[in-house]
């Protein structure tokens, strides 16, 4: 999306004329649309920002506010099971990450480079796990790993979390590959027949000249990979056991029972840290060197 | 241009093995195995035998069922219309403000969007509660209109009774509206922002207003965005699960709910396969309508 801004900007005179005259079309500057958006952000906002403006509330209730603390962030540190859940949903998130990575990326090159028999036929199947409901991806995944391909249990740590890692990668990596192949699209062949035609081999052309011009891609596929880990509750719901839950699921499951500030604390720090990592995510995209190039 | 896969065979088959092969072990074999059980008949209480039954797909077509896809479908179209009413003015104010605020407002679309589902469902309840904001600011406003109408001498509005807001339908919908928007969004953005502007500004020179440039020139020219904003809204909103379940009341069941019912509690996995493939097929035909409309309008462009 950044990449086409400055193409469309180019291609037509128009801004110029805009800026000449800021009249006609600066919709910003319009109250009705003005009102629109600013009610769209307290939508949007107010629930969020009430939830962590409660987390600091010594009341349980959460309507009336009655003194700061910072009590409930201390419970739920020392929630064990909550602690567990969160470490794990990182895990699951970072391992998910690296292999979506890996994965969306040869994909894109595959779609990218390659004319083979029956590519119509991979491409829709790579787009199916992005069409297909999370429910269906969801039952799919609990069949799959209760009867065809059961995860022995009782395994130590990170290992439990092997169905629920696999089942993650499977929906986030053709994000991925979308994602990269887009980038991809931007990249001038000649250069790979350049670096060929002056003895690179097909490895050495790939990792030098291929992949630096992907990184933005994979930067931004990566952050996707991350959160839509991070973010999923459905498919986990059903390939979670009792031993292997991660932050949503807990989370959920403390919903179920009751509504205590706790569970508000804990939603404050995930908010946290989405947004420290979005952050991170969007700067490192736009340090990138090879980005201003294109 | 793209190679023959004959050229380089062996960078062929590294690059395309290990997506292919995961692709098919972790995701087509699941669905597979899914599909096939949807042909099957419980026979014990983990046994499934394949009998290639029509059975379960005549069980879905039951009206008690029909009436939930059907409500689904109702909410889902309800939820996208929504979306973008809202979001269409929106869009066309991101996509015509100035660079700098541009990029802010389009971050602050994109945050909710990375933020957790279930926290933002959650955050929603604390609002929509009977004593929640929304009640209370209700509440103040009919306390002050009441106070002014016996000022002018009018009889006062009596008490106030607090919205139920939560736990039924329009709560489901207000709830998949919240979570969807930035997916309506983003899309109309791309459209709106790619736009060539001058043929607006053509259509404002020659004395339309800004409702009808915008409604005969500037509509017609992001329906491509259009499109695929409502498909990626309507999509997950025919599907959804966590919104219905923590929203909704006992009417406001969601095919998901019914779904994730056949697998967990009713032990009924047949069953809940053919409805999940039927919710497959629903959410396909969406995908080949779009498609349809975005070929249309392509052609007419």
């Amino acid at each position: 999306m950044a990449d086409e801004a400055p193409t469309a900007a180019a291609t037509s005179p128009a801004p110029n004329r805009v800026k000449e005259k800021p009249g006609p079309l600066e919709y910003m500057r319009r109250w009705p649309l003005q009102l629109i958006v600013g009610l769209t952000l307290l939508f949007l906002y107010l629930p969020l920002i009430t939830l962590m403006v409660f987390s600091f509330n010594t009341s349980r209730r959460n309507i009336v506010w009655q003194g700061f603390t910072t009590d409930w962030y201390v419970r739920a540190f020392n929630n064990e099971s909550l602690l567990q859940a969160f470490i794990n949903s990182l895990t699951i998130a970072f391992l998910c990450t690296i292999a979506s990575v890996v994965l969306g990326a040869l994909a894109a090159v595959m779609l990218w480079r390659f004319r083979f028999p029956g590519k119509t036929v991979v491409e829709g199947s790579l787009a199916l796990p992005i069409v297909v409901p999370e429910i269906c991806m969801g039952v799919a995944m609990l069949v799959f790993f209760a009867r065809v391909m059961p995860w022995p249990t009782g395994l130590p740590w990170p290992l439990n979390l092997g169905a629920i890692t696999i089942a993650h990668i499977s929906f986030a990596f053709p994000f991925v590959a979308t994602v990269v192949r887009a980038r991809l699209a931007s990249f001038n062949r000649e250069l790979e027949e350049a670096a060929k035609d002056l003895g690179a081999s097909e490895w050495r052309t790939f990792w030098d000249i291929l992949v630096p011009h992907m990184q933005p891609g994979l930067i931004a596929g990566a952050l996707l990979a991350f959160t839509l880990s991070l973010d999923d509750f459905v498919i986990t719901f059903f390939t979670a056991g009792p031993d292997t839950i991660t932050f949503p699921v807990k989370v959920y499951s403390m919903l179920r029972f009751s509504v205590t500030p706790e569970v508000n604390a804990a939603s404050t720090i995930l908010i946290v840290v989405t947004v420290i990592l979005t952050a991170v995510g969007l700067n490192m995209q736009n340090q990138t060197p090879a980005d201003k190039k294109a | 241009m793209e190679q023959t896969w004959r050229q380089a065979k062996a960078a062929f088959a590294a690059v395309s093995a290990p997506p292919i092969v995961w692709l098919l072990l972790f995701f087509l074999v699941p669905l597979a195995v899914v599909w096939a059980y949807s042909f099957g008949v419980n026979s014990g209480p983990v046994t499934i035998d394949f009998t290639g039954t029509f059975a379960n797909y005549t069980r879905a077509l039951e009206p008690l069922y029909v009436g939930i896809f059907w409500k689904s479908l109702i909410v889902a179209t309800l939820t996208t219309l929504l979306c973008l009413i809202v979001g269409f003015p929106v869009a066309l104010a991101i996509a015509f403000s100035s660079p700098k605020a541009k990029a802010w407002l389009l971050l602050l679309i994109m945050l909710p969007f990375w933020t957790n589902l279930l926290i933002r469902t959650f955050a929603l309840i604390a609002v929509l509660r009977e004593n929640g904001y929304v009640n209370a600011i209700l509440e103040w406003m009919w306390t002050h209109a009441s106070g002014l109408m016996t000022l002018v001498g009018l009889q006062p509005l009596g008490d106030f009774e607090p919205l139920t807001l939560l736990y039924n339908n329009t709560a489901v919908v207000i709830g998949l509206v919240y979570v969807h928007l930035p997916f309506m969004v983003l899309p109309l953005y791309s459209a709106l922002d790619r736009m060539d502007r001058s043929l607006m500004e053509a259509s404002l020179d020659l004395g339309a207003g800004h409702l009808r440039t915008i409604w005969s020139v500037v509509v017609p020219l992001a329906a491509p965005g259009v499109a695929s904003g409502v498909l990626i809204t309507f999509i997950p909103a025919l599907g959804a699960y966590l919104t219905p379940d923590l929203l909704g009341g006992t009417d406001s069941q969601m095919i998901a709910n019914v779904i994730e019912r056949q697998f967990k509690r009713a032990n009924d996995w047949p069953f809940g396969a053919a409805l999940s493939f039927l919710l497959m097929y629903l959410t396909f035909i969406a995908v080949a309508v779009q498609a349809l409309v975005q070929r249309r309008s392509e052609r007419r462009g």
